[in-house]
């Protein structure tokens, strides 16, 4: 279940009242690795709450993305290092009420193809390049940013039903 | 994740147990093309009742299978997916384009 619009939008400029670290990995691009994040992250989703069909899309993306960065920043190479944060985010209305969980995904990989961010059709009938259009739908925050030579992606889930935000400062 | 073969009548189950993700998905690309490229399989049927999550790199490999099932005008069955694989199906917007039965009695019988 998605979070309502509103939210979103709130949600797009990276404010949060408060947020605490839950879980850092570093780990290398190796696929084998991926279920062993799965499960950690399907329990940090555990830690914050999230419904079980939400877990699950929140597990789906971190998969789906740490697959992106193997396949696409690091040309199949897995030796390459991944780092991979999961921030429990807390409701500025409701000092003890988490309001959803923030994933960040580094990698030092090459940049990628803006026009392959838009993901494609689903009228296509053909094999590949579903995760980004699996990440889009499950998760209410999707960004890709490149810093320092390295690519960030930052997704966020919101718990629904929504607890309101608190409003950024200045507004 | 492990696969399995029985026989049946007019073609073959493959029985699925664990993950199919970017570690696993090529092994089963493999298996189901060779047996609809090459040994020509007219029904194969995958039991999907023990897989507890499917990535895109799984569901590419079920559509090139239903492809190439489509060209040798064989048939590629689903069948038994768990909530995990079903909301997967969902989000690509396959589950009518792929043959899916409930459980192997009806894939069977299909």
């Amino acid at each position: 279940m998605r979070a309502p619009k509103s939210q979103r939008n709130r949600s797009k400029k990276g404010i949060h009242p408060r947020a605490d670290l839950l879980l850092r990995l570093q780990l290398e691009s190796n696929p084998e690795a991926l279920c062993l994040v799965r499960a950690v992250v399907q329990c940090a989703a555990g830690v914050v709450r999230f419904q079980e069909s939400d877990s699950r899309a929140i597990v789906r993306s971190v998969d789906e993305a740490l697959a992106n960065v193997i396949r696409h920043a690091y040309k199949g190479r897995g030796d390459l290092p991944i780092a991979l944060t999961c921030r429990r985010l807390w409701s500025g209305t409701d000092a003890a009420t988490p309001c959803g969980l923030e994933v960040v995904v580094t990698d030092s990989g090459v940049s990628a193809n803006p026009k392959k961010l838009q993901g494609r059709s689903l009228d296509d009938l053909r094999p590949g390049g579903l995760g980004l259009h699996f990440m889009k739908q499950s998760m209410d925050v999707v960004e890709f940013s490149r810093k320092n030579g390295k690519n960030l992606l930052r997704m966020v889930k919101y718990l629904a039903p929504s607890t309101p935000e608190e409003k950024p400062e200045g507004e | 994740m492990e696969i399995s073969a029985r026989q049946s009548e007019g073609g073959v189950i493959f029985d699925l147990t664990g993950d199919i993700d970017l570690a696993h998905s090529p092994a089963m690309r493999k298996v189901l093309l060779v047996e609809i490229k090459e040994k020509h399989t007219l029904k194969v049927y995958l039991n999907l009742k023990n897989v507890r999550y499917i990535d895109s790199s799984g569901i590419a490999s079920l559509v090139e299978g239903l492809k190439a099932s489509r060209d040798q005008g064989s048939r590629l069955i689903l069948y038994a997916l768990s909530a995990s694989v079903r909301e997967v199906m969902e989000l690509s917007r396959l589950q009518k384009i792929f043959e899916i039965y409930e459980n192997e009695e009806q894939a069977l019988s299909s």
